[in-house]
């Protein structure tokens, strides 16, 4: 049996399933609105799994599901050499989210991580501690900075309301998903020039790990091959 | 007790019987205290907890930095200090690498001959290590912060190089700033131009004080003329010296004409290259690299060597260290006292002496 994962509400689930409804696959939930169990028409030999988008990667590095369909920046964030685990089957051309640097828009000073790193610089220098960024994607931040050569800032774990922390001055800046920056905007914050650190979108992902037999295989060609994702 | 630990407990008593005290700092260190001195590297990746009676506590990265605090706190001069147990880093990238793993060090506290200090702890360690045959790189971050400092610029364009001589990049593009090789970013451009304003309201601590000095600088920084083109060759040749230790020598005396403030540096490398001589270290054959430790080593302001298998890439250095005289003066609250030291894994060491 070929193990689909897909998210299991809001309309992340419900654009999943449209997503497979066009290409002949339909998907639902059957029982009530709280049993999280889901059933497979239109192919044989899948079975559907719900989960939450943020338990994905682990699922599927795990090989507990062949298939799922979760963000980029979600596997990118929770699956150290995530390469070797999963592989990108196809981008599914919704839940488009930036994960981004933002800093105060009356920091007319910074506008390129090049001014947040003299800035940082000077804020250490004139605070005595390190010029502090709050976000919850720390390794794909901080890999990000190391490439960017910024110095002298620490990052502060913020795992809800990421905006508002510059304006309770436990951040000077952010490291955030957005995906209109009607929020970021309405903090009075703006996202750098070259502040994108990921692009991310709902994909559809194949795990590298999962056990796969010969039935099996044949299912996922043809389930792969009728998804155009092969 | 399993081999590494047992080759651990073999190399301290080694060095013990060199001279040094047998130190044992607590796993558990003041974060807030000692984390910052850490670089980027291992400040990231440092095991961070608390309790309510300490406040942040960290399991030791390293032992570096606490035997530097214990040894600035109350320790008599000169000292010669070692130790050998598990040290914690997280490793977010690759599941292979251990996140806890042994080290045994030799740090020394003496100010009377830096150049034999030097070579005296090379020297323990590449005995300490021999049963393999590494590749061992040296390099000193000394002569490239000399070189910054004799740079015909301001004193603020000085301090930025300083700051980023441990991230290559961020370095290379500040000089092509400073030289005028690279175009002003656009929207520089338009601040120094006074075209760009901000209605929104000030958020966070960075206040508009912070905000106007930068900009200050920065109008002060587009006065100035750019570094000269020959500075700028004489620091690239610098930057790209890599021989052995008599080539590089005097390639870097070469230097010397264009970049009169190295001189000191230099003779410091002259001296540690007989001292490592007269320690029995083939120094015709060492190999010198003025990059080397730039990328990695960021407490350390002189002398810097690491030891590598060369048939295993993958593994980090086996041992590694360096002179780190500036940790010391921010440790020691206006004291300093030069210091030298290295590190051994010798989990690396055993699994590669077990390799066929």
């Amino acid at each position: 049996m070929i193990k689909l994962g897909v998210p299991s509400k809001g309309r992340l689930m419900e654009k999943t399933f449209q997503w497979f409804d066009k290409r002949g696959i339909t998907l639902s939930r059957t029982g009530s609105d709280r049993e999280y169990a889901g059933a497979v028409e239109g192919i044989d030999g899948v079975a559907l799994v719900l989960l939450s988008a943020g338990e994905m990667p682990r699922e599927l590095a795990a090989g507990r599901i062949h298939l799922g369909a979760t963000g980029t920046d979600l596997v990118h964030e929770k699956l150290p050499l995530w390469e070797q685990q999963v592989e990108p089957m196809a981008e599914m051309g919704f839940g488009h989210a930036d994960l981004v640097l933002a800093v105060p828009q009356a920091w007319i000073d910074v506008d390129l991580t090049d001014d947040l790193d003299a800035a940082a610089a000077a804020f250490r220098a004139a605070h005595g501690f390190r010029l502090r960024i709050a976000t919850k994607y720390h390794r794909l931040v901080r890999d990000f900075l190391r490439e960017a050569g910024v110095a002298d800032y620490a990052l502060v774990d913020s795992q809800g309301a990421t905006e508002g922390t510059v304006a309770n001055e436990t951040a000077e800046a952010i490291a955030d998903i957005t995906s209109s920056g009607d929020t970021l905007r309405a903090n009075h914050l703006k996202i750098l020039s070259d502040g994108l650190i990921l692009a991310s979108q709902a994909t559809l992902w194949r795990s590298r790990v999962a056990e796969v037999t010969d039935a099996d295989r044949g299912v996922l060609a043809t389930l792969l091959d009728r998804l155009g994702a092969d | 007790m399993t081999q590494a630990r047992q080759r651990a407990y073999a190399l301290r008593d080694s060095f013990v019987a060199a001279g040094a005290q047998a130190v044992e700092p607590p796993i558990l260190q003041p974060a807030d205290l000692l984390l910052d001195l850490y670089g980027e590297d291992i400040r990231a990746r440092a095991y961070v907890t608390s309790d309510a009676l300490r406040g942040e506590q960290m399991l030791r990265p390293d032992f570096t930095v606490p035997v530097v605090q214990m040894h600035m706190a109350n320790g008599a001069e000169p000292a010669r200090y070692t130790y050998a147990g598990e040290v914690f880093r997280r490793q977010e990238e690759d599941p292979d690498r251990a996140n806890e793993f042994l080290q045994v060090g030799y740090e020394v506290f003496d100010r009377t001959d830096p150049a034999a200090a030097d070579a005296e702890v090379f020297a323990l360690i590449a005995d300490a290590v021999s049963t393999l045959s590494l590749r061992a790189a040296t390099g000193d971050i000394g002569v490239l912060m000399a070189a910054v400092d004799g740079l015909d610029t301001s004193e603020r364009r000085k301090a930025a190089l300083r700051r980023h001589i441990w991230r290559p990049r961020r370095f290379r593009a500040l000089l092509d700033r400073f030289s005028g090789r690279s175009e002003m970013p656009e929207t520089r451009a338009n601040l120094l131009a006074n075209k760009l304003t901000s209605t929104a309201p000030l958020t966070g601590l960075r206040s508009q004080s912070e905000i106007d000095a930068r900009i200050a600088a920065l109008h002060a920084d587009s006065a100035e003329p750019p570094l000269s083109g020959a500075q700028m060759d004489s620091l690239d040749a610098l930057l790209n010296v890599r021989e052995t230790l008599p080539f590089a020598l005097a390639q870097m005396h070469t230097l010397c004409v264009d970049l009169p403030a190295i001189r000191p540096a230099v003779k410091r490398i002259d001296a540690r290259a007989e001292a490592l001589s007269a320690r029995g270290v083939d120094v015709d054959n060492l190999e010198f690299e003025a990059s080397f430790g730039r990328t990695s080593m960021e407490y350390y302001d002189g002398f810097v060597f690491g030891f590598y298998a060369e048939q295993r890439p993958d593994l980090p250095p086996i041992a590694s260290g360096g002179r780190y005289d500036a940790l010391t003066r921010r440790l020691g609250a206006g004291q300093e006292i030069p210091a030298v030291g290295a590190v051994i894994r010798p989990g690396l060491l055993v699994g590669l002496e077990a390799m066929p």
